[in-house]
Parts: structure tokens; sequence; C-alpha cells
């Protein structure tokens, strides 16, 4: 019996990576989950940057505790920005909930440009121009969309372009779950 | 035309796989010596029209002929003709029909060379390499079609990767796939061997060449890969524990104690079972790395783009094979028994020892590249493991190795009284210690122990070749006679050149890691840096050169020794028209005794940021793996191996002292 | 891709030390874009401000520890090349040399299965001296 044993081995161990792999087939290794989910919302970095301008409807961080609202990470720069643009501003356009923007070390006479051809969506946008505020958040591609509830802590992450699947099947229901 | 021709070609060179693993095992289940027979056209053939499907996909490269998918993504009208031709295996599609190219080669190979084996066996052995390489036909059939059109058809191409347009791509995947794929002729044997229950010395003398001679190539093209990275990734690094890498160097190690444990089965029947389940286990590596290089699962920076539909395939793949071999070996084992008795030091004891480091070293850097994966699908978070960990874990794990290098050529079979040995050793012992404990006194920078060990392991291994030489340069009465270094068969040079090579190697990165200096400065032109007592460099021009598809900014240095110019290194940057891709290329000036590397940085204002790097005898590095390839050749070249056995081998029934197979577990 | 923004990150100064320090502290953290590269070797624009980050930490007195933890706190355990001793990676670190124990264990079960017993190890140096005896007689013979 021991020898059975001992010559599958060997079997046993390639059943146990075959499994492993199989299950690697479906997560994509490239993706970083946040640390920050659940955890406060580090708002104090975005106060302390410049404003792209002075918005109609801008307001104080401070006002956008008690409120669902979303940062959105994007650049003039960034391809993938531009993608996703069109449905951030169907989004701003329902006034669901306020979409604060984050310009990461982008120009702001580009920032400017960018967003009066493409579309504003955002409440207000503010500047990281030497990057410091994005690393505070954990960003480490443009675009990332993060969801803050309203006792100021991150609730979910998004990491690349959102989609009309992603806002319609994850966004929607946690803002709205979160809404209550 | 030519693409359908060549799909043509390989649908119907499956045939002649399909061929191959069956009318052979028909034939030995029939005992039919026609059947049998008819793998030798049938792998001929194969090869043939393997041969003529690589040969339409290059002159598909060679002539731009866009509207062939592959051609479109990965060439360029502007891309200089040999990088088209290397450009045919630079993708998923085309390495793959490389990966049957070489397979059928090795299938043929070992077809024309196998007259002296008996025919079942060999029957068995060319039926299994068949049936391997219908897998791959229908892989690279079915998902991955080098040969697919695109519609319509793009006027240029997307261009090389950038980092692929450089002689190194020429000659690394090649050598590494004859490698990989040669590690199948073991397994072959290994499957046909448990099928028959047969395991003598004639079977480990037919496998070892075929196996030195794979292991070799895999060893030269680790070696290319690595000296390629330094070189063309502009950062001076040349070994980064990247999965891809650790894909090759895997079934490296599981391949060199297949060496070893060959010996020992040919020499003296030991070992069996290690020898089959190294043998299973050394493909089985290599085909795991195909598959981690293109299922997505793990990032590389060699990674081919990804499909997890490739990948699913691959896997079930895997199982056939891998979960096929080792449930045979599970089955048949028992059927594998050693002979020997031997004592615990002693040669076998010793070789023993080394597979086991090896088996252990393996499964340490398989652990550390699926780890991520394995916690990620745990659901247990995303880690990574880097180079770090593997230094941390490799380097305790082969000191043992090391030490044993230098006694087992000393060593004698059977029994090894200690103290005999020990005092042929003292003065290797000696010499290397005080090499050790003194060398690194001479140099600028603070002691470090590691360097120390380093050194010790290095001079080490070298004594015990040197030993190995001085001792049988002697007569039994005593007296040195040179001329009976001579009478060593090839497989004891092989040997020792290996050895050597390794001692060169530990000392290359030993020397290395001890004593580089790096320096990272912002210059501008006329700067003059010291990089140490004696030496400085000169920032003398900057100039824009254009290359056959790349546009260059090029920086002049001038190396100053004693205030004279001796020499001068050109980095550049690179932007590749087609892609738009910038690169790094390093100004290197080279040595015996080390390099000088400059890269380039980030440009400021009128200059660069630039990056220096001495790198003392970073070369034996590359010349110690070098050494180790060719020393797996010169032991194949074994005239014992050559030599045609008229009467001896041929398997009859009443063969029963040869065959085990009767006793049922 | 890079453009000429206002405010750049102003330089650190670092002492030979601290160069060192940094050196060795950028090989174990790992560039997230990339991400097949050490902070150390990375071109991208991240890198870049991380690699400022670390030298700011330094230059205002934070442990390597510290600086390890500043940035798993931003960036999760990715961020690391060297992963942290914890219970999830108890077996990664352990299992090296756990089977390196298991190898010397199986090295001296199979030895003691195929040991020589005290006789044959006897007869063997008999052999031994009377092989020697044939090979000098040989090579008299031979005249060399």
């Amino acid at each position: 019996m021991s020898r059975w044993l001992k010559a599958g081995l060997p079997l046993l161990f390639f059943l146990v990576i075959a499994w492993f792999l199989l299950k690697g087939l479906d997560r994509n290794p490239r993706e970083i989950p946040s640390p920050l989910i659940n955890r406060a919302a580090p708002v104090a970095v975005l106060e302390a940057l410049p404003r792209l301008d002075d918005r109609a409807q801008a307001i104080a961080f401070k006002d956008l505790i008690g409120q669902v609202w979303l940062l959105n990470v994007w650049g003039s720069w960034c391809s993938g920005c531009q993608i996703e643009h069109p449905l951030l501003n169907r989004l701003a356009a329902e006034k669901l909930i306020p979409i604060v923007g984050l310009a990461w070390k982008d120009a702001p006479a580009q920032s400017h440009e960018w967003l009066s051809r493409l579309g504003d969506p955002y409440t207000m946008v503010v500047m990281d121009l030497q990057g410091k505020a994005a690393i505070e958040w954990g960003v480490y591609g443009a675009p990332e969309t993060f969801l803050i509830d309203k006792n100021n802590k991150v609730r979910y992450k998004h990491v690349g372009p959102l989609s009309l699947e992603i806002i319609d099947k994850e966004l929607r229901p946690l803002i709205a779950s979160l809404k209550q | 035309m030519t693409a359908e021709l060549g799909h043509l070609a390989l649908a119907l060179a499956m045939l002649c796989g399909i061929c191959l693993a069956v009318f052979p095992s028909l034939g030995v289940w029939r005992r039919d010596a026609r059947l049998m027979a008819m793998a030798t056209p049938a792998a001929y053939w194969q090869l043939l029209l393997v041969l003529l499907a690589f040969v339409c996909l290059i002159e598909n490269f060679i002539n731009h002929d866009f509207s062939i998918q592959l051609v479109a993504s990965h060439s360029n009208r502007d891309l200089p003709f040999w990088y088209r031709v290397a450009a045919s295996w630079g993708s998923h599609e085309g390495s793959m029909l490389l990966w049957i190219l070489m397979l059928a080669a090795w299938t043929a190979a070992l077809a024309a060379l196998s007259g002296h084996l008996p025919q079942a066996m060999r029957a068995r052995v060319l039926a299994v390499l068949g049936a391997v390489s219908i897998g791959f036909y229908l892989f690279a059939l079915l998902t991955s079609n080098p040969f697919e059109r695109v519609v319509p058809a793009p006027i240029n191409g997307r261009d090389l990767n950038p980092l692929l347009q450089d002689p190194g791509m020429v000659f690394h995947p090649p050598l590494l796939y004859m490698g990989y794929v040669g590690f199948s002729v073991a397994f072959a044997f290994a499957i046909a061997g448990l099928i028959e229950g047969r395991f003598d010395s004639a079977w480990a003398r037919w496998v070892r060449p075929w196996t030195n001679v794979a292991w070799g190539f895999l060893s030269l093209g680790i070696c290319l890969g690595s000296f390629w990275a330094y070189y063309e990734l502009g950062w001076g690094g040349w070994w980064f524990w990247d999965p891809v890498e650790n894909a090759s160097f895997m079934p490296w190690l599981t391949g060199t104690a297949l060496i070893h444990s060959l010996a020992v089965t040919e020499k003296r029947g030991n070992f069996r079972s290690w020898t089959v389940l190294l043998a299973i286990l050394s493909f089985s590596l290599s085909l795991l790395g195909t598959f981690l290089v293109r299922s997505g699962v793990l990032t590389s920076v060699h990674a081919f783009a990804t499909d997890p539909t490739r990948g699913v395939f691959i896997l079930m793949f895997l199982c056939i094979v891998i979960g096929g071999s080792l449930s045979l070996y599970a089955a048949r084992a028992h059927s594998v028994q050693a002979s020997q008795a031997y004592s615990l030091l002693s040669r076998e004891s010793i070789l023993l020892a080394n597979n086991i480091l090896m088996v252990v070293a393996m499964f340490a850097v398989l652990l550390g590249t699926l780890y991520p994966l394995i916690l990620d699908s745990l659901d247990m978070g995303k880690i990574s493991v880097g180079p770090p960990y593997f230094d941390a874990v490799f380097v305790p794990l082969m000191l043992p190795a090391l030490f044993l290098m230098a006694v087992g050529p000393l060593s004698r079979w059977r029994d090894t009284p200690v103290l005999p040995l020990a005092q042929r050793m003292r003065w290797a012992f000696a010499a290397s210690l005080v090499i050790a404990l003194l060398l690194p006194l001479t140099a600028d920078s603070d002691y470090k122990p590691m360097t120390a060990l380093g050194l010790l392991m290095a001079f080490w291994v070298a004594g015990g070749v040197a030993m190995a030489a001085f001792e049988n340069m002697k007569t039994p009465s005593g007296a040195v006679d040179l001329s009976r270094l001579a009478l060593q068969p090839g497989s004891w040079w092989g040997m020792q050149l290996a050895h050597l090579g390794v001692a060169a190697f530990v000392l290359g990165v030993t020397l290395v890691n001890s004593y580089e200096i790096e320096i990272e400065k912002k210059l501008s032109p006329g700067d003059v840096l010291k990089i140490e007592e004696g030496l400085s460099l000169r920032y003398a021009e900057t100039t824009a050169r254009q290359g056959p598809n790349y546009e260059a900014i090029q920086v002049r240095f001038e190396l100053i020794r004693d205030q004279k110019v001796v020499g001068e290194l050109r980095p550049e940057k690179r932007r590749y028209k087609a892609s738009n891709m910038v690169m790094t290329e390093a100004g290197i000036k080279r040595s015996v005794l080390g390099d000088l590397y400059i890269s380039l940085g980030e440009a400021v204002d009128g200059g660069w940021v630039t990056r220096i790097q001495k790198k003392p005898a970073v070369n034996w590095i590359w010349i110690g793996v070098v050494m180790i390839g060719f020393g797996g050749f010169w032991a194949a070249a074994d005239a014992r191996y050559r030599r045609r056995r008229v009467n001896s081998l041929r398997a009859s029934p009443s063969d029963a002292s040869s065959k085990i197979g009767k006793v049922s577990g | 891709m890079s453009q000429a923004l206002p405010n750049p990150l102003p330089p650190v100064a670092l002492d030979e030390t601290q160069q060192q320090r940094l050196r060795r502290l950028y090989a174990e953290i790992r560039c997230l874009v990339c991400q097949n590269q050490s902070l150390a070797d990375s071109a991208a624009d991240l890198a870049v401000d991380l690699r400022h980050e670390v030298q700011t930490q330094i230059a205002k007195g934070s442990t390597d520890d510290q600086i390890k933890g500043w940035l798993v706190e931003r960036y999760g355990d990715f961020v690391l090349y060297k992963p942290q001793m914890q219970a999830s990676t108890a077996i990664l670190w352990g299992g090296p040399f756990v089977s390196l124990a298991a190898g010397a264990i199986i090295w001296k079960l199979v030895q003691r299965r195929r040991s020589l017993s005290p006789s044959q190890r006897q007869v063997s140096a008999d052999q031994l001296r009377r092989a020697k005896q044939l090979l000098v007689a040989d090579d008299d013979q031979k005249g060399s």
C-alpha cells in the first residue's frame, strides 16, 4: 500500500497544481485590489490641492460627508479616460451623485481644453500636479474610479475605463444601497 | 497562396503524427515488424511537412504579406531582413510552430539514429513522440493557426516589438526550444520503458546522449536569454526570477538531476525509478512552462498575448500528458527495481543527495512562481514574490550541491571511505579557503562574509576539477603522465568542463554582486565623472542618428584612464517609428575582467540622467554557462554511444534477465 | 508623455549610506505600472513619483519597515517583492526548508535500505587491493 502512496505522490502534486492553474485562468494577475476598501477615504490630501477652476456647483469637501460620491482619476494624456468619458457625462446628467475629478499629473491648460472638448461631468476638479495625492489613494493607472459612502469610507474601486456593464451591474446597485 | 500551402502542410504533418503514434503501437501489440517499421517514414515525412509549413510562414514574413494576421501584427516594411525571419517565431502562434518543428526534428533524428535499438522499444519511443506531437498539432490548428488571414490586409504592419529586434531573438528561442523539446526524447524512453517494464543499463545508455544534448541546448538557451536581457533591457540586470525565466530554469534543474541519475542507472543499475521520474518531470516542466507563458495566469515581461481559451486547451493537454505519465509511473514504478547496495558515503549516495537537492530547488522555484496565483485563487489577497525571495531561498539550497560537486567525481562507487577522500581533498580545501579569506582583503570595499563564501565554493569546485585531473594523470605506480588524460572518455571531459563552468559561474556572480559600483547622476556635455581611482568618464557629445526603422539620440562618452582616452561608449535612446516605442540601448565596454555599463535615463535640460555601472567579472557568468552547455555536448559525444552494437541487445521473450515486470503489485 | 508641469518635485539630497539604503529598498519594491521591474529600474511616471516619495521618507528618518508599511497601506502587499512574514506566507517561506529537511530524511531512509553490510564492505576493500595489483602489473607489462 505504501508503495502506491510513494509512487502516487508526484501525481497527487500535479493534480493539486493543475487545480490551482485552472482557478487561475479566470483571475487577472495584473489587477491590484485596493487596501482602502472599507477604510476612511484620504480626503485631506484632496482638500489641499488647487482647483482647476471655480465651478458654479463646486462644494467644499466637508460638505461631501453625508453624501455618496464618486472620485474619478483622469488625465488628458490618458486614452482610456477618453473611452469612458461619455459614460461619465451621462451619469452626471442623471444627477445621481456628485462626481469629483482628480486631474492626475496633467497641465491645467490641457485639462481645461480636454473637458471643454469632451464634456464636463465633474462637480469640481482638483489638480494633483506632483502626484502625491494619487499615491495616497493607491492610484497606479488612470482611469480609476472610487465610490465613497456617507461616512467617508471607500466602498468600491474600479481600475480601468468604466463600461456600461460595470456601471449598471455594480455601481448603480451599490449606490442605491448606500444611499438608504 | 503560400499560407494556404503551409496550412495544408501542417495538417498533413498531423496525419503523419497520427500514423506515427498509431501504426508502430499496433505493430508492437501484434508483433508485426512491418507496422513497427512504419515509424521511420512517418517521422521523416512529418519533419519534411513541418519544415515546409515553417518555410511558408517565413516566406510570408520576408515578402511582407500583410494579409496574414501574424505578419500584420509582428512585422513592418522597414524591418530588417533577419528580424523578419525571427519575427516568425516572435508571436505565440509562430513559436508554437517552432515547437512543432523542433519536436519533428528530434523525432526524425531519433528515427535516424536508433537503428541499434530493439525494434519494439524503438517503435514505442517513436509512437510516444508522435502522440505528444498530435496534441501540439491540434492546439496549433484549432486555436493558434499561424496562417490566419486578416481582411482587409493593412498596408503596413505594426512592427516587431523593438525589444525583440536583436540578434538574441534570432538564436535564443531556437536554442531554448531545442532544449525543452529535447527532453521529450528522455520522456518517450521513460514511457516506453514503463510500458515494457525494462530499465537496464542498455536503456540508460540509449537515453544518455539524447538527454545530454537536450540539456546542453537548454543551458545555452538560458545563457543567451540572460545575456540578451543584460544588454537589451538597459539596466544591467541578468536574472530577474521572472516567471518565464523560472519556467526555463525548472526543467534545467530536474534535467541536471536526470543526467546525473542516468549515469548511476547506466553504471550501477540503481536509481531507476528516480531516473524515470526525473525524465517525466523534466518534460512535464517544459510543458508547464509553455502553459505559464501563454495562458495569462502570471504576469511576465515575456508573456505572449494571453487568451484564457488557449489556457484551457493547454491545461487539458497537460493533464493528459503529465497526468497520464505520472499515473503510469504510479502504477508501474514497483516493477522498476534497483539492484546494488551501496554505503552511506559512496558516489551513489552523493548522487542521490544531488538528485534530492535539485528536486528541492526546483520545488522552491515552483513554489515562489506559483504562490501569488495560489493565494489569489484562495481569495487570500494578492502578493508579489520577486528576486529578494528567490535569492534568499535558492542560494542556501545550492551550497550543499556545490560542496558535493567537488567531492562526487573523486568518490568511489559503492563505498568511499571518508578519511582517504578527505586526505585527497585537503589541498583543494586549503587553497580555496585561503583564497576565499584573503582575496576580499585586496579589494577596496568592506569585507563581506557572503563574498568569502562565494569564492570558497567557486574555488572548491575548481579545486575538485583540478584534483580529478591530477589523479588521472598518475599511473598506478605513482608516476605522473600527462598523456593519460587523453585516455579519459568524453563523458569524463564533459563532466569536468561542466563543473569548471559552474565554478566560473559562481565566481562571476560572487564578484559582480560583491564589487559592482553604481552611480546615477545628471550629466551634460563636457562633464567629467570620476568612477574610481584613475578612471573617469567624459560626456563628449550628443548626436542624432537614423536607424533602419528608428531614430536615435546617441551620447558619446569617453573613458579616461590616467589622463588618456582608452575607449568610448555610445548609449542611445531610440524611438521606433512604427510602434512609437522608446527603447534604451546601453553602452557597454566589455572585457574579461568586467564591464562598464552606461544607460540613459530621463533627458534633463541639455543633458541626461545617466546610470553608470561597473560590473567586475560579469562575463564569467555567461562564459561559465557556455562551458556547462558544451560540457553536456562533449559528454554526449562519448565514443561509447557511437559504437554500433551488433548482436547484443535484441529483445527476445527469453531475455528474462533484463525484464523485471512479471511481479504484480 | 511627460509634460512640463508647474511645481515639479524638488530633488532630495541624500548621503552615501542613505543612497545605498535607497538602492537596497528600491530592489524590494515592485513597479505597479509595468509590474515586471523593481522601482530601481522602471521609467514609468508613477515609479519616478514613488522613488521621490521613498527618498523623502529616508531623508525624514523613517526606517525601512516604516517605508514599506507606508507603501503597503496604500497599495497592498502586491507592492513588495519580498513577501512579508505572515500567516499567509508561512508555506512560502517555510516550504523550501521543510522540503530540504524532508529530502534529507528521504536520503537517509533510501540509503539505509541499500546499505552495505560490514562483510560486504570488507569484501570491497579486498577487491580494491587486488584491482590495484592487477593494474600495476598491467602497466608494467605495457612498459609505459
